[in-house]
């Protein structure tokens, strides 16, 4: 056996280089992670455009009793595809989307482990929606069983245009991939931390991640066989899911929800992550209780897939397997209490600056917290049974996902725009984006907690003019319009600031995360050379050489 | 001031407990809102960073003390929570103990048929009851997923098909309370009301005896030409009329519509001028009813509307 073979020819071809200008290409062919990050936040702003828009149809159709602006057909597949944007192609991939920036940086890594892993989930995304979206060009339009598409309405012959089909593929697609997502974010943060970086240092963004991903690979199985099964029915004539040939309508809700709780964590942990980073940030402290503050994640990870059937409290599965999903649930409020504490307590003492992001962090506490206590409240098998399928839950997702997430993505936004692009976004912009993000959000939705427990249904294309219904819907239109235009100053200063914005140094902040040390935007090899890693904090021990962090940084041993 | 309804005028022994448990877990709820939101716009008060200070603060870490003592707060919140829930369950839904239904409550696409199981009355939407009297319900599906809820009255409970569901409902004091389906079930979903008629013993038992008279089928006149047109037209392929071949469980029962006080779900008031508008066009008052439209010429329409008022 010769030795001197080589075992792979060798190349000959200079291979595409970042530096040549090569247009669109250095995009789509890129398998960088920042490129990624940064093309997932992108498309998913684009999605979240969309998704608003669908939104404020709807709004303006329900703002007077009785009114004909649009079509029951059409607001029902409006509300659908408000739901399976906002949570499928907005929120959960502009997460990801962070993550897969943030990450390496993060830990002192080059890259993901598995670059080209990363651009097929991106690109998995980017082609569900399209698929989901190209349902709108077909005969009868998008689907219109609602986001949690139960059987068997969302089964032949109560659903025969192929909006569902479409519906399922598109999902499944994206599906794979966050499971493939999962995987590489698991294999990055477990193999690839710079030496030093041990779990007990890493970011907190970073802990917040590494539950999401696990939870992702654990859950979206469950959902994709269901969708495997799900188009079986309706292409095949399968009867998984309908009772009339033997089939199950409550399977479907037990495999949905399975699937659909720990979805919801999905999109809050990594949100509780970019908090965890902007408080301590901007209060000049360190995060209170890191250990606590982590460690609640993965009790909160633990539990949320044991929580499922709190979504069918109304289904009548018997009062043991509800009181028991019921006590789950409230479990929950437990670790999320300790974190929403250890915020808290992180400001206590801090010297804050009230900077757009933090501005945001802070706003996301309260806005939160009462997202968090309805829903402990609705945990409550009785109160559920009041409340659930009314407005009232309306109400109690969207402070837990636009107060909840989609606060935390604009703080994560305002708080890495520098990194992402070398420029600071406006601050006054961000103060006007702020205040009619924060007027036009509690406008919207305060009043449909109490449009839904005087009895209105969710999901309703019009309604009776039963007392005050028409005033309250009317606030919450109104709200919609402002928390539009609040986005549209959100876009402007996107636009503004990237061509005009004042340049960032490589540490505007002043923040003490290793991301902080690459410069603003970051090198294609991220860091020339990764600072020594002696704490959670290696760019304050930096700064702060007589008073490291460690040893006194560890509450418990 | 118009009065409040829903959660704000519980009208059942079973709403009344609801509303009571929803009463404490608000309270308590609200008490930790005011406690965070009072802290957060204290720091924001008390610790915000002046430009002319250049010093990092004191750098504090955590406390285990502290983080004992907020982990064992809430789990003493979350016992109470729970304690209230187990003891307001058995009074919210009692349990059915072996009792017969009273009642049959088929969800339909999209309108609700409803069978009383020991006089036989078959009617639809309004559900006449005895105020004071608890009736035990069973809840289908003959389609999909719906959920029959009057919020006055008390809980949800789904309609699922294959999987019956058993619901106590009561109303303290005669009179109307409105509900709708809860659960999304297709296109009309929004129209698909129910209207829960609670009367003094007296006069549901005189309901009942009207209901279940079978009314002679007028064979002259206009009333006798709609007869005729309703056995021709189709009509009699989805809707039964007692005393007549038309026996079909598609739509609802239509042998006492006199009686009813709405059209196609709550979606008309039932006059006849209104009957007439709806079976012109079923599709312009309830787009994607399952009712389709019969393209009646106008003299057909009045003399079904006719036959339909004259059955008595």
């Amino acid at each position: 056996m010769s030795s001197r073979l080589p075992l792979v020819p060798e190349n000959t071809e200079p291979l595409p280089s970042l530096k040549e200008n090569q247009g669109m290409l250095t995009w789509v062919a890129s398998v960088d992670h920042k490129q990624i990050g940064l093309m997932y936040l992108i498309i998913t702003m684009v999605f979240f455009v969309v998704g608003g828009l669908e939104a404020l149809l709807m709004r303006i159709q329900l703002a007077q009793p009785e009114m004909s602006f649009i079509s029951p057909e059409v607001y029902n597949q409006l509300f659908t595809m408000h739901g399976t944007t906002m949570i499928f192609f907005v929120v959960m991939p502009f997460l990801i989307g962070v993550g897969v920036y943030m990450v390496p940086l993060m830990i002192g890594a080059r890259d993901m482990a598995f670059p080209r892993l990363n651009a097929l989930s991106f690109w998995l995304i980017v082609f569900g929606g399209i698929l989901i979206y190209y349902s709108f060009l077909t005969q009868s339009g998008a689907p219109d069983m609602g986001w949690f598409a139960y059987s068997p309405l969302s089964e032949k012959p109560f659903s025969l245009n192929k909006g569902p089909t479409y519906w399922a593929l598109g999902l499944l697609a994206t599906g794979i991939s966050s499971v493939a997502s999962g995987l590489n974010n698991i294999v990055t943060i477990l193999t690839m931390r710079t030496p030093g970086m041990s779990m007990r240092r890493i970011p907190l963004f970073v802990w917040m991640i590494l539950v999401t991903s696990f939870l992702l690979i654990f859950v979206i199985p469950i959902i994709a066989s269901a969708f495997a099964m799900m188009l079986l029915d309706r292409l095949l004539g399968a009867a998984f899911f309908t009772p009339a040939h033997g089939g199950s309508a409550i399977l479907w809700q037990h495999f949905f929800w399975g699937f659909g709780h720990p979805e919801v964590y999905i999109l809050i942990l990594p949100a509780f992550g970019i908090i965890s980073e902007v408080i301590p940030v901007f209060s000049r402290k360190p995060i209170f209780g890191y250990e606590f503050v982590a460690g609640s994640t993965v009790a909160i990870g633990l539990l949320s897939v044991g929580v499922w059937a709190h979504h069918m409290f109304a289904v009548g599965l018997g009062d043991v397997a509800n009181l028991y999903f019921s006590f789950a649930s409230m479990l929950i409020a437990i670790p999320t209490g300790v974190k929403v504490l250890n915020w808290v307590a992180t400001m206590w003492g801090g010297k804050i600056i009230f900077a757009t992001p933090m501005l945001f962090a802070t706003a996301f506490i309260i806005e939160f917290v009462m997202g968090g206590l309805t829903g402990v409240a609705i945990a409550s098998v009785p109160i559920d049974w009041v409340v659930t399928d009314s407005y009232f839950i309306v109400a109690h997702f969207h402070y837990v996902l636009y107060g909840g997430s989609m606060f935390a993505i604009f703080a994560g936004v305002y708080y890495w725009f520098p990194k992402f692009t070398g420029r600071m976004m406006s601050e006054t912009l961000g103060k006007w984006h702020f205040w009619l993000t924060v007027i036009g959000f509690n406008m919207t939705f305060f009043v449909q907690h109490f449009l839904g427990v005087m009895g209105m249904p969710r999901r309703t294309y019009t309604y009776h003019d039963f007392p005050y219904w028409g005033s309250m819907n009317l606030i919450s239109t109104i709200g919609a319009i402002v928390l539009a235009a609040s986005v549209l100053v959100f876009i402007w200063n996107v636009q503004v600031s990237l061509r005009r914005g004042k340049k960032a140094s490589n540490n505007p902040w002043h923040a003490w995360t290793l991301e902080w040390a690459a410069s603003s935007p970051p090198a294609v090899h991220n860091f020339d050379l990764v600072p020594p890693v002696r704490g959670r904090r290696p760019l304050w021990d930096l700064a702060h050489p007589e008073q490291p962090d460690e040893p006194n940084a560890k509450v418990i041993d | 001031m118009e009065k409040l309804g829903g959660l704000f005028n519980p009208s059942s022994p079973e709403m009344e407990a609801l509303a009571g448990l929803t009463y404490y877990t608000i309270a308590i709820t609200v008490v930790i809102l005011a406690i965070i939101v009072f802290a957060v716009f204290y720091i924001i008060v008390r610790y915000r960073k002046s430009p002319a200070d250049k010093e990092e603060p004191y750098q504090n870490f955590g406390s285990l003390n502290l983080e004992i003592v907020w982990t064992l707060i809430p789990c003493a919140i979350v016992a109470v929570l729970f304690l209230l829930t187990c003891n307001t369950m058995k009074a919210v839904d009692p349990p059915v103990d072996g009792h017969e239904p009273d009642l049959i409550i088929i969800g339909h696409q999209w309108w609700w048929e409803l069978r009383y199981t020991k006089s036989g009355v078959i009617t639809a939407n309004e559900l006449h009851i005895p105020a004071g009297k608890y009736m035990l319900a069973r809840v289908e599906s003959i389609d999909v997923i719906h959920d029959f809820w009057v919020p006055e009255l008390g809980r949800k409970i789904d309609a699922v098909p294959g999987h019956p569901n058993y619901l106590w409902i009561v109303a303290g004091q005669p009179g109307i309370y409105l509900g709708a389906c809860a659960e999304f079930c297709g296109a009309q979903h929004a129209n698909m009301r129910i209207r829960v008629i609670a009367e003094s013993e007296e006069e549901f038992k005189e309901w009942e005896k009207q209901e279940i008279v079978i009314p002679p089928t007028p064979r002259s006149g206009l009333a006798g030409e709609g007869a005729r047109l309703f056995q021709n037209k189709a009509c009699m392929n989805c809707h039964t009329i007692l005393g007549t071949a038309a026996a079909a469980r598609v739509g609802p029962n239509l042998t006492h519509l006199n009686n009813r006080q709405t059209i196609g779900a709550g979606v008309l008031t039932n006059t006849p001028e209104n009957l007439n508008k709806w079976l012109t066009n079923p599709q312009k008052y309830k787009q994607g009813s399952l009712m389709p439209n019969m393209k009646l010429s106008p003299a057909e329409v009045e003399a079904i509307v006719a036959y339909l008022e004259a059955l008595k």
